[in-house]
């Protein structure tokens, strides 16, 4: 089966986005978002998991009958979550300590077992490999999102110690918005996130909505004109 | 060839071949798991005393003591009848300060901090070495992310009293994140314990046990 990346890509980072279309992996996506810099590690964390996993998959793909398939998915992802947890402890402590946290908790997240159902297990290697990428930045880019705006809410910051996750030489990115900021408790706690979620899905929406208006009218106005010029 | 083909995929819908298989892929996932924890298990037990051997040094300034810390230690029973090591730091084999580990659940798993004690019984640094708190809520325990663990520095038993030995919440004198109660609670809880422990064993954690110096 030939594959189109280019629309792939878009799939993974915007119409099929796993947050925005697919609505799933709210777990691990409300409980961590309270900070950016969480948002963004966890995005980083699940963007490894899910090229692993998609890979492994889709080389297996053709050995595993559909009857068995989910108890197989399942371990597969287990065992490459485990995998990159105790890879990363011992030859990456720095930033285990700063992402250990989110490790274990993507094996909750419904979207690698859902990306190995619908696509690695019905694609080649390469094009699994890229399918997993663009979801998994599809991912990233909405936690970080939520996280983002979750935090500005929530305590007047933005990226609040990223340096820990990527460096010092990212400090730059830390910064306090609203100076004096008394907080606002609500969008730290995950209620807040359902919120904050909501806003951002409804955004979304009517992007979706105005691009498509938009488009509707450049066709209608095409088709005006094809339709002038034949008569 | 499509006898061949027809026989292959007969062979796959039966249920040996499925168990044959789900056997099959638990054997490589758990060598390939086992593997993985032969090849870093060494690598994550000195990650883990590096760890403890840089918490050490924050909460025991290096000019407190002379001895080889990781090497001088003793083993002490708590009130709970666990057996708790305690690492001890000497100057001219007088013991300066004592640490040892304290741990407590909070609200996802055990929260471990290391705690430091002057024989004075005042404490000389507190630091989590390890939890799974929610992040961005329960992980302002790390010194890294707020200054609050510091607010242990120079507290005793007797200060503050006993009943001040809480969160704010509970009546007592620390104070609690916004968002996270449970966290903090087991924190301050656990070094009361860990305090109570040293007033329990002061005579034996602040003997110098010169074998042990070797």
């Amino acid at each position: 089966m030939s594959i189109n990346y280019k629309e792939n890509a878009r799939e993974g980072l915007w119409t099929n986005n796993i947050v925005f279309a697919q609505l799933l992996a709210l777990c691990p996506l409300l409980a961590v978002t309270g900070t950016a810099t969480n948002g963004l590690g966890m995005g980083i964390a699940t963007v490894v998991v899910l090229v692993l996993s998609n890979a492994t998959v889709s080389l297996f793909r053709n050995l595993i009958t559909p009857e068995v398939r989910i108890p197989d998915f399942v371990l597969i992802i287990a065992t490459v979550v485990t995998l990159v947890d105790m890879a990363m402890n011992a030859w990456m402590h720095e930033l285990y300590k700063v992402l250990g946290l989110f490790i274990p908790l993507i094996v909750t997240n419904c979207a690698i077992l859902g990306r190995a159902e619908a696509f690695a297990s019905k694609n080649a290697v390469a094009p699994s490999i890229f399918d997993g990428l663009m979801m998994g930045l599809g991912f990233t880019f909405v936690l970080v999102i939520l996280g983002a705006s979750r935090e500005v809410l929530g305590n007047g910051t933005l990226f609040a110690n990223a340096s820990i996750l990527l460096g010092s030489g990212f400090s730059f990115l830390e910064t306090t918005l609203i100076q004096d900021y008394r907080g606002f408790l609500l969008f730290a706690l995950p209620s807040g996130g359902f919120i904050a979620l909501g806003f951002i899905l409804a955004g979304k929406r009517m992007l979706d909505k105005w691009l498509e208006n938009r488009s509707a009218a450049k066709v209608f106005v095409a088709n005006l004109s094809t339709a002038k010029s034949k008569s | 060839m499509n006898k061949k083909v027809e026989n292959k995929s007969k062979f796959r819908e039966t249920v040996t071949y499925q168990a044959i298989l789900l056997g099959a892929s638990t054997l490589v996932a758990t060598t390939l798991l086992s593997f993985g924890n032969l090849v870093t298990k060494d690598e994550i037990a000195l990650r883990i005393e590096e760890d403890l051997k840089a918490s050490i040094s924050q909460v025991v300034p290096d000019t407190l003591y002379d001895n080889d810390l990781l090497a001088s230690t003793i083993t002490e029973e708590n009130s709970e009848g666990e057996s708790v090591l305690v690492y001890q730091a000497t100057r001219n084999n007088a013991v300066t300060a004592v640490i040892f580990e304290v741990s407590e659940n909070g609200y996802s798993g055990e929260i471990r901090s290391i705690i430091a004690i002057g024989p004075d019984g005042r404490i000389l640094g507190v630091r989590i070495l390890s939890h799974s708190e929610t992040p961005g809520l329960g992980d302002k325990i790390e010194v890294q992310k707020d200054d609050w663990v510091l607010g242990f520095d120079g507290l005793s038993i007797n200060n503050p009293s006993r009943s001040g030995w809480s969160v704010r919440k509970d009546g007592g004198e620390f104070d609690q994140f916004t968002g996270a109660t449970i966290t903090p609670r087991a924190v301050v809880k656990s070094i009361r314990s860990g305090l109570e422990f040293f007033e329990e064993k002061k005579q034996e954690l602040l003997h110098v046990n010169t074998e042990s110096q070797q």
